[in-house]
Formats: structure tokens, C-alpha cells, sequence
């Protein structure tokens, strides 16, 4: 098919109204064509108006059998942390490789893929995998670092943290195995420690007790590092008790 | 039998939903309460538009619920609001049973397809949702006849292009245009922004 013909296409995918393979082959242009992938998701909006017009009443039932199925259902991740779970005989045997390590992530995050998930997609899809591996890859800048040094410690409750701080990138890596899930509503926030004063690095990811975590910001001097139980979408300072300090190492 | 009727925030107005998802991927179960209580009203619908099955609709409707729960986390608002990714779930799902071997069975004869818009549920249907059915119609009313046929078999029927074409009896490159140029015009009555 035609470039012109693929463009003349949005409004079918907007509709899916395209077979499966022509759904593909239109993705694939998408990804490098910004007017198209403006129109239809612009075109994709319109068809949820077509949707929202038929509105229809829900009976009792089915909310009740939804909101009690949603119990049962594991939540997906995001995308942007990357999970390795070699990392917990490493901890454990306390010869942590950081070269060793960095490959594992960097093969995680080819696996790792990133879901469609959504209609304006392709493009999407590749900005997300861009994303993730943007995020992979600073993990394994930061692990592969001359001049990375490494702590763990024991966390509560049978969890392990290490941290990876690279003076020279200016960055931290905070690996956990074993975390408990925070209580309902509630995340994991991280902080450096700015000599007391906690500023915030980002949050975990709530569904994983295994992780790997690009600290959010510079470590820019900070001392070391906690974590501590917010509330969803996290804080601006501390609302709790530290679950955990560390030290950076020296 | 008459079923209850809440008067609910239009979906496709409030800014709350849009919060309310990211709550849910967060994990909020009281949140996703709220979400449900807003989108499952038009997850239904579209549902029954192309399934015209009630119990079958009811199944899928709660399949596209559950995959909102799902896969919130990775819902990027930058990309389209969180009521377009419902909606655009829910038809796709809907769209893929319709599709299914066993479905395309007992699929309708082309004739019965001209019968173009879903039958609407007069008795206890939302004042906002009545809103929104009178602005649609009115700007569905802008479309050429041909537009407006190819539009509506492809969205509240489930058609590929392909079958449209068919169902019409038009080549297949007058119904591509036809798709495209119509949604571009409800587009724009309806002033709608990606």
C-alpha cells in the first residue's frame, strides 16, 4: 500500500474497521507520521463520542461482580522500572557484579516489552519502549559506572535494599528484594538525604517486591537515602517515620 | 422493569476521571468504584451497540472493566483522555468478539445491518447521556448519507471496511475516504480535540 493510501486509513483504524494486518502495517506508519497519528487520535476521540451516545443503564449486578473480581486482579507496571530477579542470589552470596548485573538489566529491558495498550499506539509503544530503555539504560550507566559503589543492607521484614551511587553520573540506583506491599492506597516513597532534610527521589513501584529503581533527581551531595509509606501519588515531604535509612557508601 | 437511574457526571466533561484513573493505578479500589460508576454506563452501551447480545454484552462489558483496572498504570493521559481510552477499549473488545468465529455465525444479514443506529433505551437512560445522544445525532445529521451509512456500520456495527463496502455496494478506496472524511466532519461539529 501507498504512503497516501495508508494516510487515507485513519479514519478505518480510528473505527476498527481495518483487518489485523492492515491494523499493523498502518501502526508501522503511524510511528513516523505525527499528522496522522494527531489525526486519529483526534479521530479516535470522535468515535468515543459515537460510544458515549449510547449510553445504556447497568444492571445492579455486574458492579458488585466488578468491583469484587478487581481484588483478585494483578495491577500491570508501568513500564518504567525494569525487574531483576537474578539480583537476590547476587545480594544474598554478596558478590554482586555490577557489569553482571547491567547485562541482566539491559536483556530485561529488551524482553521487557512494552504492551500496546492504547489506540494511538505504535507511536506510543515505541516512545514507551524509548522510555523504558532510556530508564534501562541510565540504570545500567549508573551499575556499569568506574566509580559506582554499592550498600546493602537488610530492610524490614526479610526485604534487602542495595544502592548504587555513581559520583561521576551523579546518580543512584536503589535495587530491593523481597518488599512487602505497601498498605492499601499507600506507596513507597524514596528520598536522599540532604544532611537530614529529605528530598524526594521517587516512588517505588507498589506491586513489586523486586525492583530496580533509577533514583528521580541528582544525588547532588546527599548523604544517603530512606524510604519511607506515603500516600498514593506520594508527598512532597515526608509524612512518616523512615521504614529505612541508608548511608551512601563512601 | 424499570432500573435505576443516576444522574451522573458526563464522562467526557468531568477533569475528575482523568484524576480518578491515575488514583486507580495507583491501586485504589475507591477509586475505581468512582471510575466504574462513571464509564460503565457508556462501556455498556458500546458494547451492546455491536454485540446486541445482552448477556454476551454484560460478559464483555465486564471484561473491559476489569482490564481498566489492569492496565491503568500504563494509561498516559498526554495521549488522549482516560473516557476516549475506555471507549476506545471497550469497542475494540467488542469489536474483536463480533469478530470471533462463533459470533460471525450468527451475525445478521446485510440487510438487517442498514438498520443503522442502535435502538436507544428511552425509559431510563441519564439526562446527560440524552444530552450527549441529541448532539451526536444532530451532528451525525451533517454527514453526507453515504458518510454517515459508512460511519455508523463500521462503529455500532462492528464492520470492517471491507464488509461496508460490501454491505453497500461501494469499491473499497469510496468507503476508506468515506470513513475518514465523515468522522473528520463529526469531528469537527462536535468540536472535538484529541
Amino acid at each position: 500500500m501507498t504512503t497516501v493510501d495508508l494516510h487515507r486509513l485513519t479514519g478505518a483504524y480510528a473505527l476498527h474497521a481495518l483487518s489485523d494486518e492492515e491494523s499493523v502495517s498502518f501502526e508501522r506508519h503511524l510511528a513516523g507520521c505525527e499528522p496522522c497519528a494527531q489525526e486519529t487520535a483526534e479521530l479516535s476521540a470522535t468515535a468515543a463520542r459515537l460510544g458515549l451516545a449510547v449510553a445504556a443503564p447497568v444492571p445492579p449486578a455486574l458492579r458488585e461482580h466488578v468491583l469484587r473480581r478487581i481484588t483478585t486482579v494483578r495491577q500491570e507496571t508501568p513500564g518504567t522500572t525494569v525487574r531483576v530477579s537474578p539480583v537476590r542470589a547476587g545480594l544474598r552470596a554478596g558478590l554482586l557484579s555490577r557489569w553482571a548485573l547491567a547485562a541482566c538489566l539491559a536483556a530485561a529491558a529488551a524482553l521487557g516489552g512494552t504492551t500496546v495498550w492504547q489506540h494511538q499506539q505504535a507511536a506510543d509503544a515505541r516512545a514507551e519502549a524509548r522510555q523504558a530503555s532510556r530508564s534501562a539504560d541510565e540504570i545500567a550507566a549508573v551499575l556499569a559506572a568506574p566509580d559506582a559503589r554499592t550498600r546493602a543492607a537488610d530492610l524490614a521484614a526479610g526485604a534487602t535494599g542495595t544502592v548504587v551511587v555513581s559520583q561521576s553520573r551523579d546518580k543512584a540506583v536503589f535495587v530491593v528484594s523481597g518488599m512487602a506491599r505497601p498498605p492499601r492506597g499507600k506507596v513507597y516513597e524514596l528520598w536522599f538525604d540532604d544532611a537530614g532534610t529529605m528530598r524526594s527521589a521517587g516512588l517505588m513501584d507498589a506491586d513489586r517486591g523486586d525492583q530496580t529503581v533509577l533514583m528521580r533527581g541528582n544525588v547532588d551531595g546527599a548523604s544517603g537515602m530512606g524510604i519511607t509509606v506515603e500516600p498514593a501519588g506520594g508527598s512532597t515531604h515526608p509524612t512518616s517515620t523512615p521504614i529505612a535509612l541508608m548511608a551512601f557508601p563512601g | 422493569m424499570k432500573e435505576a437511574v443516576h444522574i451522573v457526571r458526563n464522562p467526557a466533561k468531568g477533569p475528575d476521571l482523568q484524576e480518578l484513573v491515575g488514583r486507580v493505578a495507583l491501586g485504589d479500589e475507591d477509586a475505581f468504584a468512582h471510575v466504574y460508576d462513571i464509564v460503565a454506563g457508556p462501556v455498556l452501551g458500546v458494547v451492546r451497540a455491536v454485540l446486541r447480545d445482552h448477556a454476551q454484552s454484560e460478559e464483555v462489558a465486564q471484561e473491559v472493566l476489569v482490564e481498566v483496572w489492569r492496565t491503568a498504570p500504563r494509561y498516559r493521559p498526554d495521549r488522549g483522555t482516560a473516557v476516549n481510552w475506555i471507549l476506545t477499549l471497550a469497542h475494540r473488545r467488542a469489536v474483536d468478539r463480533v469478530r470471533s468465529v462463533d459470533a460471525a455465525m450468527a451475525r445478521d444479514h446485510k440487510a438487517a445491518l442498514l438498520d443503522r443506529v442502535p435502538e436507544y433505551d428511552e425509559v431510563a437512560e441519564h439526562v446527560e447521556a440524552r444530552l450527549e445522544r441529541e448532539q451526536v445525532r444532530r451532528c451525525l445529521r451533517t454527514l453526507t448519507e453515504l458518510q454517515r451509512q459508512s460511519v455508523t456500520l463500521a462503529y455500532y456495527r462492528g464492520l470492517t471496511y471491507r464488509e461496508v463496502a460490501e454491505a453497500l455496494g461501494l469499491p473499497l478506496g469510496t468507503v476508506k475516504t468515506r470513513l475518514r472524511d465523515g468522522l473528520i466532519r463529526l469531528r469537527d461539529c462536535l468540536g472535538v480535540t484529541a
